[in-house]
């Protein structure tokens, strides 16, 4: 099974995280990582989940969360059209010569030593899911002490936008409000 | 302010801005600011015994109105006792709208007496839901909740508000129009996805319409008749679909899935082409899915986008409401028959010889003891295709959906999706508030009774006179077959022992009911003749039925429906029919 990436657009209301979690919670699909923050929008969240599913079932999750009445709009971010993030903070042990070795390595990469302590170092590293695999497994043979690691995120290549997508699908973007008036009863 | 009015007063007036007439509840504490304001609206209040009660009678009352039915529930018990019925509305696409109290705003969290986080119990359960602390958000989020509720996909709607928002002041301004950023259900179809159906329509020689209950939702009955007359194939309809095809009608097979009739799963099975049309290829229709008909290209037209291709692909999706959409098709179809249309006449002799040799039937009882489906047919002839019949769940459902004959959408209640035991009496009560010049019969096992007959006080009290045929067979008959056929008759805590205890006739007398008892056959149709009479009073009749009845024909849990079988471990005779 391949990993996908989906960005998906939400109402920043409360408990939309709850519902989206709820849903995937409930329909057995897994998620192998969940970021979610701010827009350019406040009345707007976004949330980026990575999974790992196959045609069939990508486009049953899809559908399902464009159920969730707060869901606004849902993209799958290809790798080849996309920038894809992670970050990751590790605290590597630095005994010995060590020190060195390690900068060496911080070089090759998008990454940095954010603060040096008698027997560590902490290290922050941005990156695509492989660059920030690869790192931690040069880092692995000095001893990781700790790290923690964002969600990824991913924002696509060129000028369109997903909010511009989204929109225009759903047939909001000329009139810009859904309107309903009077009998809301059938 | 002069203008503010209590959020419990924009509450009430909110419900009288959607449309609400009539509303099930019971109040309590953190509800009841909102009952003040209540008893002086002209909406009707129904005071129920249980709040599991409101919510199944909401739904009943939405199902034959097609309105959205309302409960109101204070936090809590109250609000967890409708957590059966808005699940039972989600997966039967029920519109309903549950107001619950909610502890005050700044107790939410700590729990508080009677807090209970129903926002959070519900989500899964729910189409949307909102919890309000804030009294100015009242207004809109009962708006919304109506339209969410009603449109679309129908579903329930939970709005939960804390204690404090109804206590609170407030202007009052009920919203105009509705801004959803992420809620716009697709009404009109695709205009390619419909000439593709209308193609596979007409080269298919085996086609046949399997038809769900979104016919019903849609108010499409009409527009169906319409269409499969044009297209001259053979219907099933659902559990959820009875009445939305007659069952008169002469291309009618009946129902599929696990309690079906013979031509109508085979029809399914063997078919070149399913059109499929707001039904979802559930678990009980399709029996093994890997080999549900095996051969039949599908089209799929459902106004649930999630639900195209959940189950099985679709070759044809066509995302809408059924009533435009099955008016697109007349047209395209009849565009494509004027080119070319595959011949089904070796199709119907299939179908025919089908239904002919294995019509849907039962044995008289080897005791002399009277037949549970020999009664329900008669309730069901004696009263006609006018009346509204409700079931619970289990064998006595699947007899009243089998030998009751359906002519019209919305003369059918039952629980399908959640399977709810109990639904019966509280959703005919609703049915009957809905349809008060319509006999309605709630059809129910004396398991099923057990569990909520104690709204029949709430009938007796506030003049909803509806009649409760309890085919007793003392046990919980459904569960005993499957013991009978899976468990080598070990009947586990199947054995209710009803025919001693209760009394059903006196229990019904003591909540202000009249109480019937029938025993044999020459009786059944002089006491439903008496029942059909009395319309100043709930009636219950126990009727004492064989408990050694089974349903057929049955398509095992989990087995093709390939194998389905007729009676006991007694297969169709396959070989003498050309398929």
């Amino acid at each position: 099974m391949a990993q996908h990436t989906l960005s998906v657009l939400v109402e920043n209301s409360p408990g939309v995280l709850a519902r989206v979690a709820s849903l995937f919670s409930r329909r057995g699909y897994n998620i192998d990582s969940l970021a979610v923050g701010p827009t350019e929008s406040p009345e707007i969240s976004r949330i980026t989940i990575v999974l790992n599913l196959e045609g069939h079932a990508l486009d049953q999750v899809s559908a399902q969360l464009f159920k969730l009445v707060n869901v606004i709009g849902i993209q799958e971010m290809e790798d080849k059209n996309s920038h894809q993030r992670e970050l990751l903070m590790v605290k590597v042990s630095s005994a010995g010569d060590n020190r060195s070795k390690i900068e060496a390595v911080v070089g090759r990469y998008r990454a940095s030593i954010v603060s040096q302590a008698s027997s560590s170092l902490t290290i922050e590293a941005i990156g695509s899911s492989a660059e920030i695999a690869a790192l931690l497994g040069e880092l692995t043979s000095f001893g990781i002490k700790e790290l923690v690691q964002s969600g990824l995120i991913a924002l696509e290549i060129g000028d369109a936008t997903l909010a511009e997508r989204t929109l225009q699908e759903t047939g909001l973007a000329s009139s810009s409000t859904h309107s309903q008036t009077e009998d809301y009863q059938n | 302010m002069a203008n503010e009015i209590s959020g419990a007063q924009a509450l009430v007036n909110a419900l009288e801005d959607s449309g609400v007439d009539v509303m099930f509840g019971i109040p309590g504490g953190a509800i009841l600011p909102a009952y003040d304001p209540i008893f002086d609206s002209k909406i009707r209040h129904i005071l129920v015994r249980h709040e599991q009660g409101a919510g199944h009678a909401a739904t009943g009352y939405a199902q034959v109105t097609g309105r959205v039915g309302v409960c109101i529930a204070t936090s809590g018990p109250g609000a967890t006792n409708l957590v059966t019925p808005i699940a039972d509305a989600q997966m039967d696409s029920v519109p309903l709208v549950a107001i619950t109290g909610q502890v005050p705003s700044a107790a939410i969290g700590t729990d508080a007496f009677q807090e209970a986080d129903i926002r959070g119990i519900t989500m899964p359960v729910t189409k949307h839901n909102y919890l309000i602390t804030d009294p100015a958000q009242i207004p809109r989020a009962i708006a919304e909740a109506f339209y969410i509720a009603s449109s679309g996909r129908p579903g329930p709607v939970l709005v939960d508000i804390a204690k404090d928002a109804l206590q609170k002041m407030t202007s009052y301004n009920y919203p105009k129009k509705l801004t959803l950023l992420g809620y716009n259900p697709q009404i009109e179809p695709n205009a390619e996805a419909i000439r593709d159906a209308a193609s596979l329509i007409a080269q298919s020689s085996k086609p046949i319409f399997y038809i769900g209950g979104g016919v019903i939702k849609a108010n499409a009955a009409k527009e169906l008749l319409v269409l499969a007359e044009l297209v001259g194939a053979p219907v099933v309809t659902t559990l959820m679909a009875r009445g939305a095809f007659p069952d008169s009608h002469s291309q009618h097979l009946g129902m599929p899935g696990m309690h079906g009739t013979v031509a109508a799963v085979t029809g399914l099975q063997k078919a070149d082409l399913l059109i499929t049309l707001g039904a979802r290829f559930d678990d009980r229709v399709t029996g093994k899915l890997s080999t549900f008909a095996p051969n039949a290209k599908i089209i799929h037209a459902d106004i649930d986008p999630a639900e195209i291709g959940k189950n099985r692909y679709a070759d044809v999706p066509i995302i809408g409401d059924l009533g435009p959409i099955i008016r697109a098709l007349i047209p395209a179809v009849k565009a494509e028959f004027a080119k070319n249309k595959a011949d089904i006449t070796q199709w119907w002799k299939q179908m025919n010889s089908l239904r002919q040799k294995y019509p849907l039937g039962y044995n008289e009882p080897s005791d002399g003891s009277l037949s549970p489906q020999y009664v329900i047919e008669r309730i069901g002839a004696i009263t006609g295709p006018d009346g509204i019949y409700v079931a619970g769940v289990g064998q006595h459902q699947m007899w009243a959906s089998q030998f009751v004959k359906y002519e019209k959408p919305r003369t059918w209640l039952n629980s399908g999706g959640l399977g709810t035991m109990g639904y019966a009496v509280p959703a005919a009560m609703g049915a009957k508030v809905g349809a008060p010049d319509t006999p309605v019969w709630a059809i129910d096992g004396d398991g099923c009774f057990q569990m909520t007959n104690q709204e029949l006080v709430t009938c007796a009290l506030n003049d909803i006179p509806i009649k409760v045929a309890v085919i007793n067979n003392e046990s919980l008959g459904m569960v005993r077959q499957w013991q009978t056929l899976f468990y080598k008759e070990r009947y586990s805590n199947t054995d209710l022992h009803s025919k001693r205890i209760p009394d059903f006739a006196k229990l019904a007398e003591a909540m202000g009911c009249i109480g019937l008892r029938c025993e044999s056959k020459g009786d059944v149709d002089k006491i439903i003749k008496e029942a059909n009479a009395i319309n100043d009073a709930p009636v219950v009749v126990d009727f004492s039925v064989y408990r050694d009845a089974m349903v057929w024909p049955m398509v095992a849990a989990g087995t093709s429906n390939d194998d389905i079988l007729i009676a006991k471990e007694m297969a169709p005779d396959w070989d003498s029919q050309e398929l």
